[in-house]
């Protein structure tokens, strides 16, 4: 198990490696001037020393290999630096976003826990309610309740975010007036009254994500109960006298979790990218939001890097559920 | 497994003998037969079939012009009319009968805008879901087929599938859009931007499933008859495997068609599809939001649109995966 992390964790180097060489191409192609909002009366010499102070001077593979040292060395030692008061990286450039002239990464982190507590708080309830949903959905298959929970998933998996989104800030701020249709991020969680603000402006983001969430985790779950219901251990485990309370809650769910864990695995990384719509809608500048209007803004450097963590998520997190599976299902050895 | 439509007989020797009453079916006969029998599908496949010709034959019958701007002072009377259904509560409200669904705040009439919107968005749904299939398929069957193309079409595959899609996505629908709407024309170069990105970033579930069935298909009997008699390798992909990994590719074309419907509408919602003068249903809903409070309908109809377009679609393609999944047909 060991030898297959450490050959997949090697493994993804080269793959991230050739993601971020596809990104920076792609970027490379980009028609957008940065330089195109500084006023005509700029003469074009300095506009040339402008663009040069940006590093766009270079040719592309000098520029992708200092945007490669900048990520893979520099940061990580801003990083330690933060942590420890040492100053490995004093004079070293890092990478800097053209938009607002400083360190990308600076930004990222100053974004990361607006997207986090959403989509995080998100996750959670939607695996929370996802989970008993599917339970006692496949144990009852085509009672009513399922029949319901059924409904519920696929309108769940068919009603985009952005509509949902607009349905509940139409229904629940602007008719009924109970939530804030617009996330307030300066808001600091210090007594009762801040933390009630708070979640009441998380309620309407957490509602839309998690019912997305629900929604697939559920269908999988269920797909997974029902597959194992039928299973020849199930009538021993009942055969023997056990209750059905730890047939269904100890035997089969622990057989089920098993796809159903990686699926949860693979999914963390799929929320960032989906939440770019949700929050969009509700105006939560996280980094969903900081990747459109970089977007937006031409600005390449934060582009690429938001691109290129948000690969990274997705190789790891890919990474995470092979090596879970292979821990929760002795039946699958990577030898 | 007893068949309930064959009869029992015994000959003298007291063997069992089934003799079935009914003649064999073909196997899209029984297909056919469990799809009628899944509720949910066949309400999925007329609401589809109800809203594709509706938004094909609905301009004929709704003759406003989507694009049409009342000047002078029709401008004033005309723009921002509510639905018809409004002034059952709201009786100062501005309702006209010739807008049934009302005007935008440019006097545009509502309905023929969400018909035209809507030819827009099935028809980038549809041409997505061919052209992911077509790609899917192909590398699909090439890996399946020839061992020394599995590998690399398969990490390709996989590099596909590590890719964060949405923000490439955002990007290259940027990147591409002057050079395209300048050899097609704007409209026509959008569609084929907004297309062909659905399609490239959309085919590699396909692949893998194909890739999976044609392995397991190129083992049998069958392959190696055809093969012995001398057929080609494209023949035998186009003649023998094809077929048998149909039912596969039905289900991911349908599903397909969902995924494509939402991204356009997801671009378009965030300001990275069809101009403005352009509509879809996503584009609709986008304009709409900053004025939602007023007119909750003009955000409401698209988003439904969407929402029991994809919602049928996405019955369909369930129903269909149980119809042709043979471990649970005729249960």
């Amino acid at each position: 198990m060991l030898t297959f992390t450490i050959r997949r964790l090697v493994l993804a180097i080269p793959t991230l490696l050739f993601i971020s060489l596809v990104i920076f191409l792609l970027l490379e192609l980009a028609p957008g001037d940065p330089m195109a909002q500084v006023p005509l009366t700029v003469p074009p010499e300095v506009k040339e020393r402008m663009r040069e102070a940006l590093g766009l001077g270079q040719p592309w593979p000098i520029r992708y290999w200092k945007w490669l040292v900048q990520f893979f060395w520099i940061e990580p030692q801003v990083l330690i630096d933060y942590y420890f008061g040492t100053t490995f990286s004093a004079d070293d450039l890092r990478v800097i976003s053209w938009q607002t002239r400083s360190p990308v990464m600076d930004i990222v982190v100053q974004r990361l826990p607006q997207t986090l507590w959403v989509v995080g708080t998100a996750y959670v309830v939607g695996i929370l309610i996802a989970l008993p949903v599917g339970i006692y959905s496949a144990y009852r298959q085509y009672s009513w309740f399922d029949n319901a929970g059924t409904f519920v998933t696929m309108v769940g998996f068919s009603v985009p975010p952005f509509f949902s989104g607009v349905l509940v800030i139409v229904i629940f701020s602007v008719q009924l007036g109970w939530f804030p249709s617009i996330y307030d991020t300066t808001l600091r969680v210090t007594d009762w009254d801040s933390l009630v603000l708070q979640l009441q402006q998380m309620v309407m983001p957490v509602m839309v994500l998690a019912l997305q969430i629900t929604s697939q985790i559920s269908r999988f779950m269920r797909a997974s109960m029902l597959d194992n219901l039928n299973q020849d251990y199930v009538r021993t485990a009942r055969a023997k006298g056990l209750r059905e309370k730890s047939v269904v809650l100890v035997h089969v769910l622990r057989n089920s979790m098993i796809p159903v864990v990686t699926v949860i695995a693979l999914g963390i990384p799929g929320i960032f990218g989906g939440a770019i719509i949700t929050e969009q809608v509700f105006k939560v500048n996280g980094i969903g939001q900081l990747l459109i209007t970089a977007i937006q803004a031409n600005d390449l450097p934060m582009v690429q890097t938001l691109t290129f963590i948000f690969a990274v998520l997705i190789v790891l997190f890919n990474l995470i559920a092979d090596v879970l599976y292979g821990l929760l299902d002795p039946r699958i050895r990577y030898d | 497994m007893t068949d309930p439509a064959a009869e029992i007989h015994y000959d003298d020797k007291g063997v069992v003998e089934a003799i079935p009453t009914r003649p064999p079916r073909s196997q899209w006969a029984e297909v056919w037969q469990q799809l009628k029998a899944h509720k949910g599908a066949m309400a999925g496949a007329y609401l589809f079939i109800f809203i594709v010709l509706a938004v094909m034959v609905g301009p004929f019958i709704w003759h406003a012009d989507p694009q049409f701007l009342p000047q002078g002072r029709d401008f004033i009377n005309l723009r921002d009319t509510r639905p018809i259904y409004t002034a059952l509560w709201d009786s100062g409200a501005k309702v006209n009968w010739a807008h049934p669904l009302g005007t935008d705040n440019l006097g545009r009439d509502t309905l023929a805008r969400l018909l035209s919107g809507g030819r827009v968005s099935i028809a980038v749904g549809l041409t997505a879901m061919v052209l992911s299939i077509l790609l899917g398929t192909l590398v699909g069957v090439v890996a399946g087929f020839f061992r020394k193309f599995d590998g690399p079409l398969m990490r390709l595959t996989d590099l596909f599938l590590a890719l964060p899609l949405l923000p490439l996505i955002l990007v290259a629908s940027l990147l591409f859009r002057e050079p395209l709407s300048n050899t097609f024309g704007t409209e026509g170069g959008i569609f084929i931007l907004i297309v062909a990105l659905i399609g490239i970033t959309s085919w590699m579930q396909t692949a893998r499933i194909v890739r999976g069935d044609v392995l397991a298909l190129k083992e049998r009997e069958f392959v190696l008859a055809a093969r012995s008699v001398g057929t080609n390798p494209i023949q035998l992909m186009i003649r023998h495997l094809l077929p048998n990994v149909l039912s596969p590719i039905m289900v991911s074309a349908t599903l397909g068609i969902a995924t494509a419907i939402i991204t356009e509408s997801a671009l378009s919602f965030l300001g990275f599809g069809f101009p403005p003068d352009f509509p879809t249903w996503g584009r609709l809903l986008n304009d709409s939001v900053d004025r939602m409070v007023l007119y909750p309908e003009r955000v409401i109809w698209p988003g439904l649109l969407i929402s029991l377009t994809v919602l049928s679609v996405n019955y369909l393609g369930d129903g269909l995966r149980d119809a042709l999944d043979p471990r649970i047909r005729g249960r």
